[in-house]
């Protein structure tokens, strides 16, 4: 049998039992990464509409960043699925001819609604800052200052009156972007969540209480990752400045502000701990009425996955980051690395989810270990492997990068501020 | 205060229009033609499978295949047999090697020999798609790549699938695949292709016993539709609420 | 009044009538609700008629009669009378006209489906004929001493 003729699963998939022949891990990492970043695009947007709608003025500088942020996550969402699927050049059915009957048919019109709402808000925000542009840049010599005079020109859409009632509106409408955003980011995400529990077939997915779980942990990861982006580029900047301008005073250099990550944290502790309160109640539901299914979950749960599970994500993911989060003299460093550990708690609640509910057979007879490939030998093995992740994780920075040219979203000075 | 509520109107237009989408894709065919189409009510084919008749000679496997053009040779098929051995101490030892496609010729499960003197009873288990009445797998399709016929059959579109395995993922009794050649998703017809030109399914026909059979449940002087309507049968994990369409003579409670 | 606040709405709007509009050239004819309801028969019509023309390979006991009178009256008279044709001749397909002879397979394996003893108390498959495939005539093909259409008798 030739190489492109590989049954889908096979080279990563290692059957141990009694598993029924058709049986493979269909969702393997990329599946893992999708609900990972609409978590975090979720989770960033949220963050952003706590300033926007909820008004806690000393969140502005992150909920600007996380804002332009969540718009960089945003094609990235869609990159996992095009790698998964069979024939990606199909992709675009979901839009076409959606069956509303399934979950991610959602996705289509989820994705593209949210789009706009971000695209919408970030454009209030900044259309005084793209006419100020076009003004400067009309002067400035060069072909790169043109295109860029173009592009902002495109940005503003026709809307240059940058009187003080014009700018008002559109703090306005900013704002009711932000809030319509939140149940409609909450959405983006709860329906992946609805994707995983609705499917019967599955004794570890089929429950009412995924979409919740999800959308609990994508704010967590969300917050987290706009708080360590913020933490890392603010201080890589401070940095910077200190060894090229010594001029400067050592109190107009300013780093990442303690107070306001002292603030997020709250929040992100809030939505951990009822994230691991949900999970913990699934998991005590399940032994308490112990369904047919029980046995294998239980012997998955606690023999195969119990690193996984137990120490990898509930203890390194959960617990020690409220921890370091709660112990008095919080540093800007331990904040970091429970930041950090509280990423790859999400992600290993993603992998135990998506992974942990192919662990087990259908029959309940046998289990399915996942040998995730990682020198690509193949472009299947690159799609669905980790090299293949690593280009997912490292596309939202990039993205934000180029964005941040036009958008900048790092406090520096902007006409007229918010 | 009007201006900032046409952003709600920005909202509530984007939303009704993309929900409209999917009626403007269709093309309207005339009464009539779809009718035609997709006419036979009369007809509601299902699967009688004797597991006291079935020797597990694998002989519908190979059948299948070949019929249907799955890869003889990739480990996955359209339909499949499991044996059950239960051992006198209790045990369940159940194995399906390439989904007995080479039939079971001596008792080594997993490696290890069972004893004949230790067993208590072994049978086979012939399982495929259940062509349910109310088919998960048809309900997860995003893009309405698979669906079920008038007669109940269920089938996927091979031009339009996109390959997402989320009806692979939904269906609980296995019976979806990858197919390796096409790169979409397959699973039993029904042999669409020869019933509904007269002839038998590729592994009914092909088995020596009787022990897979299909019938018209619509049709009252069919004989399978009378054993199954007379007789007392079983389907698999009915618990599931799908409502399988192959029907069961001697399941037994270790099946899974 | 702002006027300039609607902008975006223009441009979603844009989006959304861009996707309308890829739809009217990428849909298929004949995509809709056909027979059931919208969560069991949202299909492309035309599926169905790819799938009835989808080719028959095995044509039957009957299809092989037409020519093989003597071969299937032999068969049909012993204790093989329920195998098919075609389980151990292969799939006819349009034979003659394709393939001139079908290649039969005659390998021990094929025999040992069904006549591998396995001892299974209760069984049909208990019931019937069946060897030890390590102690009887070991590697040899069965059909060397049974005439595999008429199995009671020895072979040539």
């Amino acid at each position: 049998m030739s190489a492109e003729n590989i049954v889908h699963g096979v080279e990563w998939t290692v059957k141990e039992l009694f598993v029924y022949p058709n049986e493979f891990i269909y969702w393997s990492i990329q599946i893992v990464m999708y609900p990972y970043i609409t978590g975090l695009v979720a989770g960033a947007f949220v963050l952003s509409s706590l300033y926007h709608v909820f008004g806690q003025k000393d969140l502005k500088d992150i909920a600007q960043f996380s804002l332009v942020f969540s718009l960089a996550l945003l094609p990235v969402a869609m990159l996992p699925l095009l790698l998964h699927l069979q024939q990606p050049l199909r992709g675009i059915e979901p839009l076409l001819t959606p069956h509303f009957t399934s979950a991610i048919a959602a996705f289509g019109i989820v994705i593209t609604v949210y789009g706009l709402i971000v695209m919408a808000e970030i454009w209030f925000v900044y259309r005084e800052y793209f006419v100020a542009q076009v003004h400067e840049l009309k002067n400035q010599p060069g072909l790169l200052s043109a295109l860029r005079r173009t592009v902002y020109r495109a940005l503003t859409i026709g809307a240059s009156d940058v009187s003080d009632a014009a700018i008002r509106v559109d703090k306005k409408a900013a704002t009711i972007m932000a809030a319509v955003g939140i149940p409609t980011a909450c959405f983006l995400h709860g329906y992946a969540g609805f994707i995983f529990g609705s499917v019967k077939a599955n004794a570890l997915w089929m429950s009412p209480l995924m979409p919740v779980i999800f959308i609990m942990s994508a704010v967590v990861s969300g917050i987290a990752l706009c708080m360590l982006t913020y933490i890392i580029i603010k201080e890589w900047q401070a940095f910077w400045r200190r060894r090229h301008d010594s001029a400067l005073e050592a109190s107009e250099i300013k780093g990442a502000e303690i107070d306001v990550i002292t603030k997020t944290s709250k929040f992100l502790l809030t939505f951990l701990v009822i994230a691991i309160a949900l999970e913990i109640l699934d998991l005590i539901f399940r032994g308490y009425t112990a369904m047919k299914s029980w046995d294998i979950l239980r012997s998955v749960m606690y023999g195969k996955d119990f690193i996984n599970i137990f120490v990898l994500q509930y203890t390194l993911g959960n617990i020690v980051p409220v921890v370091l989060l709660l112990l008095p003299g919080r540093t800007l460093r331990r904040t970091v690395v429970a930041l950090l550990l509280v990423l790859f708690g999400v992600f290993m609640m993603r992998w135990n989810v998506v992974i942990g509910g192919q662990a087990f057979s259908l029959s309940f007879s046998g289990y399915m270990h996942y040998e995730i490939p990682v020198i690509p030998h193949s472009l299947n093995t690159f799609k669905e492997g980790v090299f293949g992740a690593l280009s997912v994780m490292a596309l939202p920075f990039i993205l934000f990068w180029i964005l941040n040219k036009f958008v900048p979203s790092l406090g520096q000075e902007i006409e007229g501020s918010k | 205060m009007t201006c900032s509520r046409r952003d709600f109107l920005k909202e509530a237009v984007s939303t009704t229009a993309a929900a409209v989408l999917p009626l403007s894709a269709f093309v309207f065919l005339s009464t009539e033609e779809a009718k035609a189409a997709v006419a036979n009510s009369t007809v509601r084919y299902a699967f009688l499978i004797d597991t006291n008749k079935c020797v597990g000679c694998g002989m519908c496997i190979k059948a299948c295949k070949t019929e249907n053009e799955v890869p003889y040779d990739a480990p996955v098929t359209r339909m499949w047999v499991e044996r059950y051995i239960i051992t006198k101490d209790g045990e369940v030892h159940i194995d399906s090697p390439m989904g007995g496609r080479d039939g079971f010729t001596d008792n080594t499960v997993y490696g290890e020999e069972i004893d004949p003197k230790n067993i208590a009873k072994a049978f086979f288990v012939p399982k495929g798609c259940n062509h349910c009445d109310n088919p998960p797998c048809v309900q997860v399709c995003p893009v309405g790549a698979t669906y079920q016929t008038n007669e109940g059959v269920v089938l996927v579109d091979r031009d339009w699938c996109m390959g997402c395995a989320y009806c692979i993922m939904a269906c609980p009794f296995g019976a979806r695949f990858f197919h390796p050649v096409h790169k979409i998703a397959d699973k039993c017809t029904f042999c669409y292709h020869r019933i509904t030109k007269g002839l038998q399914p590729a592994c009914v026909q092909a088995c020596s016993f009787g022990a897979r059979r299909f019938a018209n449940l619509k049709d009252p002087d069919d004989p399978v539709t009378k054993i199954i309507t007379t007789e007392r049968v079983a389907v698999l994990k009915d618990l599931y609420g799908t409502k399988p369409h192959a029907f069961y003579l001697g399941l037994d409670h270790d099946v899974r | 009044m702002k006027w300039h606040v609607l902008h975006p709405l223009w441009v979603g709007l844009g989006v959304v009538g861009l996707i309308i509009v890829a739809g009217r050239f990428l849909v298929p004819d004949g995509f809709g609700v056909h027979g059931r309801n919208f969560t069991y028969g949202y299909y492309r019509l035309g599926s169905l008629q790819d799938w009835k023309d989808f080719p028959v390979k095995y044509q039957g006991r009957d299809s092989c009669a037409e020519c093989h009178e003597e071969n299937v009256r032999l068969n049909s008279a012993s204790v093989h009378a329920p195998v098919q044709c075609e389980n151990c001749h292969g799939p006819a397909v349009d034979h003659p006209d394709s393939a001139q002879t079908l290649h039969v397979d005659s390998s021990r394996e094929l025999c040992l489906r069904c006549h591998a003893q396995l001892g299974y108390p209760n069984s049909n498959r208990g019931a019937m004929p069946s060897i030890d495939d390590r102690r009887h005539k070991r590697g040899r093909e069965c059909r060397k001493c049974h005439d595999p259409h008429n199995p009671r008798e020895k072979s040539e």
